[in-house]
């Protein structure tokens, strides 16, 4: 096909688009309702819906992304309007304020989600092999950046996709971040008032809203972003040419943008004012777009499981010849250890929002005390993913450290055996800790005590993590090129999130810390430091390995040196307005308290933040094209996926290689970790 | 060696000055009641290990970082150390007893903070969308202010009318969630007298859990016993009238948390000039607001919504027809 598609095309069909949807939302909204209501929530969602489907449309025409979104409006739709039609039948109300009923957005949003997979073509060689048509075992994608918008099983792709993806949703929620930043900046309520009203909400409940959404969207965001560092590194580390399961990869990937639509859609159908954790009874009586945001994380929940599904597989199945288990990279170790919790403990916050969808929807009493049940079980339930994860989160950024130290120290890992036992040693004890949430819930006095101990183990693993970092760059010889400098930003803001972690394990203690702004601080510290700056080193670190390009080093040092400091005055002043008595999750606070400075300094520390993302992002999609031309082992690394040019070709090693030594013997002469196989006939 | 001599001083350095700079910083509100004392013991205990372990990481991150950064033009490889199992063992068993240390301190420090007084003052709280009632079992009363008498036990019994809440005086630093269809216990003895400490609910409960803010007011015996008899002798003038029992009715109840009486916007529609009046309603129409549609609107809140009202849901209030008459007749004097 020739190229007629540009992004220019795509913003100007998405401004049209936003346009025109918004009207007709608004003309449907007006015949059902009998009246015109400008900032309704039908309007709003037409018009978001039509512009990013028209985005996509501009951009690539249509097929892969753009036909799974057309499905996804429109069986939402046919969904919606099936269950409209049964209820008047039944003679029920069959048009609420939000247009569909609840029921029935709940069943249209559904269907939705599972018509996107199908229009997006994830689904295609499953159907045929179930109407007995072959399909070849690999299919060649689109030269060019095309391949990135639609369906393509090369785990490089498909790694690139999760991690634009995740990058995409972090703008979202950071830009969240930044509203009610902005409402924080003083006491008093600002911009998000009483009198204003927008998606059907008010500010405090637009407040809400956001505050929630910021939440969950990082949260999918993280959970995309490993899966993209582990996608795009774990295959070439261990040697193989793919993913165990190729099409299963895919559908994981896809899966989560249906349900990063639906997050979305919670905003402009009536908001959800409940935090992340979605409690009830509130989560009961909010909104439809509650019923939104329980979905959409059922259906990423989806990705992620069987995400983790393919790594085990992989790292078990397809390691090189040679690569015994203590010869593995320890991102492999760490990537293994992450995808044990997302696989078996995921399930539960499907479950327990789940039951809540089935409360509102069919009146099943689960945790309303009039019908019997308990609103403490929830919390239980929930933590039980919600508290493993965080080691999801945190542990792949952990093994993207411990892998990058020894390239950039030329020493090798300080006791890696230990380093490696202590991601699985971590997930496993972070099993047991999950009621240290819920010491003020009301739960069982005396249970808080073991829950106590198990919580403060966790600092034993994760000190010999720390340790032995300090081992490793101990006499090393540290060149800090914009990789390692994110790693060391990661040690140490990792290490802020350790430090504040413990004064919230001693119960006494969490009693007056629970619920205020210094347990936000202490997990944007865990999470920055265990996810964000070790995300950012391995996009800077393994770039040049899917371009061929490398990123600007002086702009990713801008980008260093504004985002660090930044972020401490910021974590640092929530800590400091917790410690005083600032609660969470609160849309003003009060003046008498003093805090109308400190919020001042967080809000702007905020925005140099946001601005040193922003020059990231301008970085990263300039480097792609025009950055510095970067084929060999540019970084002097060990690892085999540098051993090849760059950028990767499509499966992976021409030859196979051979694992002949230890991953990390910088310093000792002769040592080799791979050796490449003499051609044999065969492939792969 | 002469490396690590001065990494150890420069730790022992930086670890003082880390928990001199944030023990001046004043880390923690006042601390107003019995429980404060052994928690801010222990979070002191904590500042002093956190100032020490942060030390202990960043100084020789550091240093390795200044004094064994690359020379210009060096291209060789470090050492080759792999690793030294004596060291792993030291620093996985002397951080395994610190930590069982402190978990069983911990423990300690829960069971002083818990010690129960016989003798207790029971005060029922009730939370609620958005608001805190505070009832007097021993005196009969009932206050929208929490009036303590200083260093006497109060033994909070707490439930929620709605969504879960949790009742927080930072001064007094114990925080207990309020969970309907139970109740849940917190004590507190309060030490330092004052009129500016307020409960601020810390769980998340909705539109204006921001707002869900109440005085405390820590007194005197003599001047809490005043204080009660004030208030017996209140509820007893106010029980003579239909407005003046509504007007309790309505306090206790807090309704006020959304309705305001004099025009100013809120969650739920105002109260002020209501009564006989033209109210506009969700869907087109009017209704005219008479004895019978408060007594519906206050029974079967979603009977009738008010236009621009469609995404909030007023709990359901069982009332006595008695009450009702009392609330209504308490409507009508906002003019």
């Amino acid at each position: 096909m020739k190229r007629k598609y540009s992004v220019g095309n795509g913003l100007s069909f998405l401004l049209l688009a936003g346009v025109v949807g918004y009207f007709i939302g608004l003309g449907i909204d007006a015949v059902i309702m009998k009246n015109i209501r400008w900032t309704a929530p039908v309007p709003s969602a037409f018009s978001l819906l039509c512009a990013f489907t028209a985005f996509f449309f501009g951009v690539y025409g249509y097929r892969g992304i753009t036909r799974g979104l057309v499905y996804q409006v429109v069986w939402t739709l046919i969904g919606g309007l099936l269950v409209t039609g049964i209820r008047a039948l039944l003679g029920l109300s069959a048009f609420g304020g939000f247009f569909f009923t609840e029921p029935a957005w709940v069943f249209g949003a559904l269907v939705g989600a599972v018509a996107f997979l199908f229009g997006v073509g994830v689904m295609d060689d499953w159907v045929k092999w179930a109407r007995g048509i072959d399909t070849p075992e690999f299919h060649e994608d689109e030269p060019g950046w095309e391949k990135y918008l639609g369906v393509s099983l090369d785990h490089k792709v498909i790694g690139i996709q999760y991690t634009v993806t995740a990058l995409f949703l972090i703008a979202v929620g950071g830009t969240f971040a930044l509203i009610f930043r902005t409402e924080l900046a003083a006491s008093g309520l600002q911009f998000l008032n009483v009198g204003m009203n927008l998606f059907g909400q008010n500010g405090p409940q637009l407040y809400n809203t956001l505050m929630s959404l910021h939440g969950m969207i990082m949260i999918v965001s993280i959970l995309l972003g490993i899966a993209g560092i582990i996608n795009y590194a774990v295959p070439m580390l261990v040697g193989a040419h793919d993913m165990a399961f190729p099409r299963l990869n895919a559908f994981a990937y896809w899966v989560s943008v249906p349900a990063a639509v639906l997050l979305l859609m919670s905003l402009v159908l009536g908001g959800f004012d409940t935090g992340w954790t979605g409690y009830p009874p509130l989560s009961v009586k909010a909104p439809v777009g509650q019923q939104m945001f329980f979905l959409g994380v059922f259906v990423a929940g989806w990705s992620s499981i069987l995400g983790a599904l393919n790594v085990i597989a992989t790292v078990v199945r397809m390691r090189a010849k040679g690569m015994t288990a203590w010869r593995m990279p320890i991102l492999v170790w760490a990537s293994v250890a992450t995808s044990l919790i997302a696989l078996t403990a995921t399930q539960l916050i499907g479950l327990s929002f789940q039951l809540v969808m089935f409360q509102r929807l069919f009146g099943m009493g689960f945790f309303d005390p009039a019908k019997g049940g308990n609103p403490v079980l929830f919390q239980h339930l929930f933590w039980f993913y919600s508290h493993p994860a965080v080691y999801v989160f945190v542990l792949p950024g952990l093994g993207v450290i411990s892998e990058l130290l020894p390239v950039f120290v030329r020493k090798p890992l300080f006791g890696y055996r230990w380093v490696a036992m202590s991601s699985l040693g971590i997930a496993l004890v972070g099993f047991l800790v999950w009621a240290h949430h819920m010491f003020t819930s009301g739960m069982n006095e005396y249970l808080r005590v073991p829950f106590m101990y198990s919580t403060l183990l966790v600092a034993v693993p994760t000190g010999v993590k720390f340790f032995s970092w300090v081992a490793t760059i101990w006499n090393g010889k540290i060149s800090t090129p914009t990789p390692m400098l994110f790693v060391l930003g990661a040690i140490v803001v990792f290490l802020m999130g350790g430090l504040s972690g413990p004064p919230n394990a001693t119960i006494s203690v969490d009693l007056h810390l629970h619920d205020t702004y210094f347990i936000v601080g202490h997990f944007h510290d865990t999470i920055f430091g265990g996810f964000v700056f070790p995300f950012f080193a391995a996009i800077y670190y393994w770039f040049p390995k899917a371009t061929g390009r490398r990123m600007s080093e002086f702009w990713g040092k801008v980008h260093f040196w504004l985002m660090t400091p930044s972020f401490f005055v910021l974590t640092f002043g929530m800590m400091r307005v917790g410690l005083l008595g600032m609660r969470r999750r609160i849309a003003d606070y009060d003046p008498a308290q003093g805090f109308d400075t400190t919020h001042l300094i967080l809000t702007i520390a905020a925005f140099a933040i946001a601005l040193s993302v922003l020059i990231f992002l301008i970085n990263f999609f300039h480097s792609i094209k025009h950055g510095e031309k970067a084929e060999g082992n540019i970084w002097n690394s060990r690892s085999p996926e540098w051993q090849v040019p760059s950028p990767m070709p499509a499966h992976n090693y021409e030859t196979p290689f051979e694992v002949v030594g230890e991953p990390y013997d910088y310093g000792l002469p002769g040592a080799k970790y791979i050796e490449f196989m003499p051609a044999q006939g065969g492939k792969h | 060696m002469r490396h690590f001599v001065i990494v150890g001083i420069l730790v022992i350095a930086l670890a003082v000055l880390t928990y001199v700079g944030l023990n001046s910083a004043g880390l923690m509100p006042v601390p107003a009641s019995a429980q404060a004392g052994p928690i801010d013991w222990l979070w002191d205990v904590q500042v002093k290990a956190m100032s020490f372990l942060f030390a202990l990481i960043v100084v020789p991150m550091l240093y390795s970082l200044l004094v064994f950064r690359r020379k210009k033009g060096d291209t060789t490889d470090a050492v080759h150390v792999e690793g030294n199992t004596t060291l792993e063992i030291a620093w996985t068993i002397i951080p395994l007893f610190v930590v069982l240390g402190m978990a069983y301190i911990g423990a300690q420090n829960l069971g002083e903070i818990r010690r129960a007084d016989p003798n207790a003052m029971v005060v029922n709280v009730t939370g609620f969308q958005w608001g805190w009632s505070f009832e007097y079992p021993d005196y009969g009363i009932t206050s929208k202010e929490l009036y303590l008498p200083v260093n006497k036990q109060v033994l909070l019994k707490m439930t929620s009318r709605d969504v879960i809440h949790s009742f927080w005086v930072p001064e007094f630093r114990v925080k207990q969630d309020l969970v309907p269809g139970r109740i849940t216990e917190l004590r507190i003895t309060p030490t330092m007298l004052g009129d500016t400490y307020k409960v601020r609910c810390a769980e998340i409960c909705g539109t204006s859990h921001a707002y869900m803010e109440q005085p405390v007011i820590v007194v005197e015996k003599v001047a809490f016993d005043a204080w009660v008899a004030e208030q017996q002798a209140l509820a007893a003038g106010a029980g003579q009238t239909p407005e003046g029992r509504g007007l309790a009715l309505v306090t206790a109840n807090g309704c006020r948390g959304c309705h305001s009486i004099d025009g100013a916007p809120g969650v739920g529609p105002t109260w002020f000039q209501l009564a006989g009046s033209e109210v506009p309603l969700s869907g087109g129409g009017t209704v005219t607001a008479d004895d019978a549609y408060l007594a519906e609107s206050i029974l079967q809140p979603q009977a009738k919504i008010v236009a621009g009202f469609e995404t909030q849901q007023m709990p359901t209030y069982n009332f006595t027809e008695e009450q009702l008459a009392d609330i209504i007749a308490y409507i009508k004097t906002l003019k």
